[in-house]
């Protein structure tokens, strides 16, 4: 029992609450805060694996970006202040089933499987040298094209997302 | 190919080109072309007839002293085996020679004859065109070389007729007379094709001689085919009495006579050419052309035809005698005298002694055509210059028809059998050959010739002498001699066909036959005939209390005979009650409940089902998506317990 | 150590979370965070892979990060088309947008 243990364990306690309690909330800013502390504690995760790199591209675009963008939707759409609406009992019920059988599959084939031995005992800081260099590599380990392949799909986004927000002035 | 063969090839296809030309083009033309067309081109074939009948019987066709048939040409249409196959051909024999003789020149006769009679009818060229088609197709039938070519032009006949008799197509009745012939002898006809199929299937070959050489000599293997028996009679007696129904459906035998009255709604020519001298008798060509098999293979087919025959004959003479419409007595009588060459047939067997029947029937087919046309456009001119065919407006037209007045009296003794006329000789040599055959058939041939006479001059009496105040006296027939000119040449064949050595060229087996006339047997049929004229005169000649008495004291049978014993309300009543609410209702309630109800519950069925299935695409999302999550998770599980 | 089968539990109990909140909510912006909350599972279950099964390689390091910035995209986007919808029909209730059916 020592403290990487129990402080996973406390981060993981932190992502789930605040995860549920962001599904089953019916305050629609209470959703996204909570989605909000769920990200950061899934960012205290990674720091924990020494992923520091990672940990920062969650909070900065996760927390930073994305929740902060759900936030301006909110108000976009004035649904701020008013009590989310309920789904049917029947839909709910047949979602929580869903899910848990799906949980249970999961953990019983997860609990089942052998592992093979991990070490990982060589904890190597995560080099962003390391990162850069490989992302613009095209040998056998070089992210060189899906870099460019994804810096299309950012542009083909941003123009997207420009076209279909755009509100048309009525001359 | 010799003359011959390029006359009887241009005998055949002049009335089909006459058919053509007058049905594609016909209403451009004036009536007078048309008829001009239609006319020459049977007088053609008619002289063409008589040069072939010419040389047929006087140079080419005695072979070693036996007239045999001469195959003209021959084309094979449809090749099944080896043996088997339909051909089309042109054949000439006694039999054939004949016929195309009595064909064309009736035709031509009736052809004349409707240049005045169908003059002003409104579809002049098409009734030309029609006639035209008919003559063509019997005289293909009668030179087919092949079975199946003379179906086709068996029910090539039958259209046409069809044609004809409903040529007044705006009268209801003319319609349903059409429908009705051929109805029957289409029936009938089904007959003809079973029987003809059993044929080939039994002798392997559809072409007549074959047929005839296969099925006739004792022993052969092909008989063997028929051994089968049913109900006492061998399979080649049926075979051969279903081809005779066939025949007996065009020849209006009992019980298929019923079209050949109602038949004479058409106009009164087509009932000359076709329901006295040349469609009628193609039942009995057919026996005539078998009649080898029939004689030496099946006599007790031949022996129910004689019967058939010779019950028809009384049957109809009966009828004839109570009828008032005129074209309705020549109608029944010419049941009656078909009949008379029916039974003659069957009473004939094979041999030199036997086969006088034949040689008989065919003679009185050659003579009947000739005095049964003639009455038939006597009556047609009788009709055209009173305006109706009931003997009850007729009466006292010697004055004013004097031509029509002689031809019909000489028909009339022809049909009666009076010497010296044709029928006499024709019908004594059909009861010679019966007296010595079946004495039965003897005696009602007998009695039927006293009613032949009776009804014949009870009609001659009733029109020409009974004294009708009414009448007018002036002479008709200054107006129409296209008329007269048929009825003379008519009445002059009526006189001297009978003086043919008729023997010398038409018999059985080809060789010449002696008719001869013995002075005792022929005392019996004249006294007869001469008892029924005598109480014709005594009835009709003038106005006189004993046709009433007479009705009076045989009342019942009386309205037995005149309803026609009831036959067709006997059809009607099979038809409608027992066919049609027993067969047909019900067969028409499958069809339309189960079986259109089984294809309309289908489709049901199928929109149904696409309504069930419908509410899936429900637009839901998160529905989609559940299915979607659920199914990854089957297969997941599957997978992973099946792999892993 | 903590044993590699309870992160993944981890994991999946959070996908199974977002798979929930995407089934039984009813707010088209709700539903765009559940499937942050399914996305950043998977990311959690590439770096634990990679951290214990492959701690030399950098490969679950990368695709997190293209994961990330996909999703990135991916929200822009969707956002984009939810305040369309609410100009369009006024309202961003998943039930009302059900046109697309039979």
């Amino acid at each position: 029992m020592n403290g990487t243990l129990i402080l996973f364990y406390f981060l993981s306690a932190i992502v789930l609450v605040f995860a549920a309690v962001s599904m089953f909330t019916r305050k629609i800013f209470r959703a996204a805060i909570c989605l909000l502390a769920s990200l950061v504690g899934i960012a205290g995760i990674y720091l924990l694996w020494d992923m520091d790199f990672i940990a920062a591209l969650q909070i900065i675009i996760y927390v930073g970006g994305i929740v902060v963008l759900i936030i301006f939707s909110i108000f976009l759409t004035h649904r701020a202040s008013e009590k989310l609406a309920r789904q049917s009992l029947i839909r709910r019920v047949r979602a929580m089933i869903i899910a848990i059988a799906g949980f249970v599959f999961t953990a019983w084939v997860l609990l089942s499987t052998q592992f093979p031995e991990a070490s990982p005992a060589s904890s190597n800081q995560l080099s962003v040298e390391q990162i850069g260099i490989q992302m613009m590599s095209y040998d056998k380990f070089g992210y060189l094209l899906p870099f460019e392949v994804i810096s299309f799909l950012l542009l083909g986004a941003l123009v997207g997302s420009i076209t279909i927000a755009i509100k048309h002035k009525k001359i | 190919m010799d003359s011959y063969g390029i006359s009887s090839l241009a005998l055949v296809l002049l009335p089909l080109l006459s058919f053509i030309i007058l049905a594609v083009a016909g209403k451009h033309f004036s009536p007078k072309i048309s008829a001009l067309i239609g006319t020459s081109s049977i007088v053609i074939s008619a002289l063409l007839a008589f040069y072939i009948a010419g040389g047929y019987f006087f140079e080419f066709g005695n072979i070693s002293g036996a007239f045999t048939k001469q195959i003209i040409m021959q084309f094979n249409w449809l090749q099944f085996t080896n043996d088997l196959s339909i051909n089309l051909g042109i054949v000439l024999d006694p039999l054939s020679v004949m016929m195309l003789v009595v064909i064309t020149t009736i035709s031509a006769m009736v052809h004349i004859y409707s240049i005045n009679y169908m003059q002003g009818e409104e579809y002049f060229e098409r009734y030309y065109s029609y006639l035209s088609l008919f003559t063509f197709s019997m005289l293909g039938l009668v030179v087919s070389v092949n079975i199946f070519q003379m179906y086709i032009f068996w029910e090539l006949v039958g259209a046409s007729s069809f044609l004809l008799i409903g040529f007044y197509f705006t009268k209801p009745s003319a319609i349903a007379a059409a429908k009705k012939a051929f109805i029957v002898t289409r029936f009938a006809d089904l007959g003809f094709l079973i029987g003809i199929l059993m044929l080939s299937a039994g002798a392997k070959s559809l072409d007549f001689f074959t047929i005839i050489e296969r099925l006739t000599t004792p022993g052969s293997a092909y008989l063997a085919n028929f051994s089968g028996s049913f109900i006492g009679m061998s399979a080649l007696s049926w075979t051969l009495l279903l081809v005779f129904i066939g025949g007996a459906g065009k020849s209006a035998m009992f019980p298929f006579h019923i079209w050949l009255p109602d038949a004479m709604e058409g106009p009164t020519p087509v009932s000359a050419l076709i329901h006295a001298a040349t469609m009628v008798v193609a039942g009995v060509f057919l026996v005539g052309r078998l009649f080898p098999v029939f004689a030496i293979s099946a006599p007790d087919a031949l022996m129910i035809i004689g019967y058939t025959g010779a019950f028809t004959a009384l049957f109809a003479a009966i009828i004839a005698c109570t009828q008032t419409d005129i074209k309705r007595v020549l109608a029944y009588s010419t049941i009656s005298q078909i009949a008379y060459m029916m039974f003659a047939l069957g009473v004939a067997g094979w041999g030199a002694d036997k086969s006088e029947g034949f040689t008989a029937s065919m003679f009185h087919l050659f003579t009947h055509a000739f005095f049964k046309a003639l009455l038939f456009l006597g009556a047609g001119a009788i009709i055209h210059a009173v305006g109706s065919n009931e003997l009850k407006n007729m009466g006292g037209l010697r004055k004013s028809l004097p031509i029509t007045h002689i031809t019909f009296l000489i028909a009339c003794l022809a049909i009666s059998s009076i010497p010296p006329f044709a029928g006499f000789f024709s019908k004594e040599a059909i009861l010679s050959s019966a007296m010595h055959s079946n004495p039965m058939i003897y005696y009602v041939g007998l009695f039927t010739g006293g009613l032949t006479a009776f009804y014949m001059f009870r009609l001659y009496f009733r029109i020409f002498w009974f004294k009708k105040p009414e009448v007018h006296a002036h002479n008709h027939e200054v107006h129409t001699w296209f008329m007269n000119v048929p009825l003379i040449l008519l009445a002059i064949g009526s006189v001297v066909a009978g003086l043919i050595p008729f023997g010398h060229f038409v018999s059985a087996n080809g060789e010449p036959l002696e008719l001869s006339i013995h002075l005792g047997s022929v005392v019996l049929p004249v006294l007869v005939a001469l008892t029924g004229i005598a109480t014709a005169y005594l009835y009709f000649a003038r106005e006189s209390f004993r046709p009433e008495q007479s009705v009076a004291r045989f009342r019942l049978f009386y309205n037995w005979a005149i309803n026609k014993f009831y036959i067709d309300e006997i059809y009607l009543f099979i038809t409608k009650k027992v066919l049609f609410n027993l067969i047909g209702r019900p067969i028409a309630w499958v069809d339309k409940e189960i079986i259109n109800g089984a294809i309309n519950g289908t489709a049901r069925l199928s929109m149904k089902t696409s309504e069930m299935i419908k509410p899936v695409q429900s637009g839901r999302t998160q529905t989609y998506a559940m299915f979607f999550m659920g199914g990854a998770l089957v297969l997941a599980a599957i997978l992973i317990f099946k792999f892993v | 150590m903590i044993p590699l089968s309870h992160i993944l539990i981890v994991s999946s109990a959070l996908f199974f979370l977002g798979v929930y909140g995407f089934f039984a909510r009813r707010n088209l912006i709700t539903i765009l965070m559940s499937v942050e909350l399914i996305l950043n599972s998977a990311n959690i279950n590439f770096i634990a892979f990679n951290k214990y099964l492959y701690p030399d390689k950098l490969d679950g390091v990368f695709f997190t990060l293209f994961i990330i910035t996909i999703a990135a995209a991916e929200v822009s986007l969707a956002l984009a088309i939810i305040i369309n919808l609410y100009r369009r029909y006024n309202t961003i209730d998943i039930e009302d947008t059900k046109e697309m059916k039979f």
